[in-house]
């Protein structure tokens, strides 16, 4: 159960750079604690005509401390669902769920002064101006007024917003106003952040701005982060992720070891005559692999595809069929995506899944408001 | 890292919480945030009422217009017409009370507008992540409502020297008091509103049908004596028109040769004025509390 510890240990010592406030925390690097710890978790909700949509289905997860957690999936899957059971604004149906050391059940209050949260959807008051916005938010959050006025600053720095502190946030940017929820989120020094799609609708630019906040955000203080996503890249740099589909965690590892477990690389030859060669290329391989013909070319799936390159050509030339191109991938995030699920993360699920009760829009956990 | 979590004595295991499951949210929650933290979140709550009229200058200018232009527009235009002996006074000074519970009414249903508004932008969940109860939440959203309806009603007030109202200490006192009342009172009959609706078109609507009778039967305009006796009825329920009365009233203790033709009766008789005051204080308090509980009831 140290997942991480190989990926995460060379930024690990730059954790206490930072002056904090507060007990000196000397993270324990060797044995990580979890910071998350999902048992069994169920959440269904009554669906139309009496049935019951189960949103997330016996779910079993650790995230420990100081981590980066990609919670990886197709919209509707269950991942806002999820976050909103951890950040305890929804209540299991089954399971348990402790987060910041605190139960969501019994102690839901515990669990979200230790938590931040950034929603799919989120909202500022467009009125007030950037700094206005986030006083209040301190201030919700019972900090004393020369402590949240401190916050207020620290936060505006960390994401780089000190500049338009002063700005209503009607005048701010996408990118700017996603950075602002972030330092909202950030104000009450959360053990444990929560980001749901954090940055989505974001051109580029923006996007590698956010993460750059958060990835500093992990190395000075030591933040736990959990990120929903569907971007591949994005999981790509978290320490672990871990693939839900139809409310259920399908897959769990680093980025690598996930991809090692596939193992094949994708080979695609695109040839003179496809047909032919793919029955040329099924007979030079060895039994058991499946040899696929699509738009693309000829296609499938070995251990060491470069390797196997060479040999296709000659094999190929001996039959007289011209090779125009040849390539070898190592399995990508999204291989392993479809290798777990049976589909591409990028293709929508197929109509009308059940679990896609909550699809994070701005009324995902609306309804758990009266 | 966990400078300003509440600072919760980490009692694992709390004996009160294996037995109540259903306490998320409610008032009586497991113990862990302090009666501090709770009025913080209140005062946040009002502070941002109070930022945001700050920075809708041009939104509240508006709507003090309109009791402004009733006030004298109709007023005036009414006045030559409408002889004082059968009111008691000009039909300004009559008009007056009607006009500042025109005033403190409209920001205070905004609240309740406001809620639903929240709900759907997503600010609403950003409070409930708040680590407080969510009775607070709504008592922060009332007081504010209720701070900001009362300021605008202050400032109309303002205008009643033009009305021929002394500028007399205790008198302002006593209607800012009665204006207090009155929008602590509606502020709360709005956020039970909010908090039983989900849709603001529905809000709206009802709002569109409600009000203007309500304004009508309140006796801001018109004395409400002659008014037929089902319409009678509707007066005794109206809380704008305990509003309007307990401002005339406060007029006539005070001033007593502005004393007006007074509002709402109970079998032909005035009931007393503190009990008017008790009635819209209960009033507000149980909406409020019902409110309170409607909105704290966890998913």
């Amino acid at each position: 159960m140290q997942p991480h510890a190989g990926d995460d240990a060379p930024t690990r010592p730059t954790s206490l750079t930072v002056a904090r406030t507060g007990p000196d925390v000397t993270r324990p690097a060797a044995r990580p604690k979890p910071a998350i710890s999902i048992r069994g978790l169920v959440k269904s909700y009554p669906g139309p005509d009496g049935t019951t949509t189960h949103a997330v289905r016996g779910l079993d997860l650790d995230v420990f401390e100081g981590e980066t957690f990609a919670f990886l999936g197709p919209n509707g899957a269950g991942k806002s669902t999820t976050l909103a059971l951890l950040c305890a604004l929804a209540r299991p149906t089954a399971g348990q769920a402790t987060v910041a050391g605190a139960d969501v059940r019994s102690r839901p209050d515990l669990v979200r002064g230790a938590v931040g949260m950034l929603f799919q959807h989120s909202a500022l008051d467009p009125d007030l101006t950037a700094e206005q916005n986030l006083y209040i938010h301190a201030r919700l959050y019972g900090l004393r007024r020369r402590r949240a006025r401190l916050r207020v600053t620290e936060t505006l720095e960390t994401v780089g917003l000190a500049d338009r502190r002063r700005s209503p946030v009607r005048t701010l940017s996408g990118g700017m106003r996603r950075r602002l929820e972030l330092a909202r989120g950030l104000l009450h020094a959360p053990r444990v952040l929560f980001l749901d799609e954090p940055t989505t609708g974001l051109d580029p630019h923006a996007r590698a701005q956010v993460w750059e906040h958060l990835r500093a955000l992990r190395d000075r203080h030591g933040c736990t982060l959990f990120v929903t996503t569907h971007y591949l890249e994005e999981a790509e740099h978290c320490d672990r992720l871990g693939i839900i589909d139809h409310g259920r965690l399908v897959a769990e590892g680093t980025a690598r070891a996930l991809k090692a477990a596939i193992g094949d690389d994708r080979v695609v030859l695109r040839t003179g005559d496809d047909p032919a060669a793919r029955q040329v290329v099924a007979q030079a391989m060895p039994a058991g692999v499946t040899v696929t013909l699509d738009t693309e070319g000829v296609r499938l799936r070995v251990p060491d595809g470069s390797a196997w390159i060479p040999r296709l050509c000659v094999a190929l030339a001996g039959h007289g069929i011209a090779v125009h191109a040849a390539s070898a991938t190592p399995p990508t995030l999204d291989d392993v995506f479809f290798h777990h699920t049976g589909r591409s993360i990028h293709v929508p699920p197929p109509h009308g899944t059940p679990a896609a009760p909550v699809p994070g829009g701005p009324t995902a956990a609306a309804e758990e408001a009266p | 890292m966990t400078a300003s979590a509440p600072p919760a004595p980490d009692a694992p295991g709390a004996p009160e919480d294996p037995g109540t499951p259903e306490d998320a949210g409610g008032p009586g929650r497991a113990p862990g945030i302090s009666p501090r933290h709770e009025l913080r979140a209140v005062h946040a709550l009002v502070h941002r009422d109070l930022l945001r009229l700050s920075a809708q200058r041009v939104h509240t200018a508006l709507m003090l217009l309109q009791p402004v232009l009733y006030l004298f527009v109709l007023g005036g235009g009414l006045a030559a017409l409408i002889p004082g002996s059968s009111l008691g006074v000009g039909y300004q000074a009559y008009l007056f009370p009607g006009m500042l519970i025109m005033t403190v009414q409209a920001p205070a249903i905004i609240v309740g507008i406001r809620l639903i508004t929240d709900r759907q932008s997503g600010y609403l969940r950003e409070l409930l992540m708040v680590p407080v109860s969510r009775p607070t939440l709504l008592l922060g959203s009332c007081a504010g409502g209720t701070l900001v309806s009362t300021v605008q009603g202050a400032v109309l007030l303002g205008l009643g020297g033009a009305v021929g109202l002394p500028y007399d200490p205790l008198l302002l006192v006593l209607l800012l008091a009665a204006l207090l009342l009155a929008s602590f009172t509606i502020t709360a009959l709005s956020l039970l509103l909010a908090v039983s609706l989900e849709r603001p078109e529905i809000f709206q609507m009802l709002l569109g049908l409600v009000m203007m009778p309500l304004l009508f039967l309140s006796g801001g305009f018109f004395p409400l004596e002659n008014l037929p006796r089902w319409a009678h009825v509707l007066t005794v329920v109206n809380p704008l028109a305990y509003g309007v009365d307990l401002l005339r009233r406060c007029i006539a203790l005070r001033v007593p040769h502005q004393a007006a033709a007074m509002g709402v009766e109970w079998a032909g008789r005035q009931p007393p004025l503190l009990l008017e005051c008790a009635l819209l204080l209960a009033g507000g308090a149980l909406a409020l509390v019902w409110a309170a509980r409607r909105f704290g009831r966890p998913e």
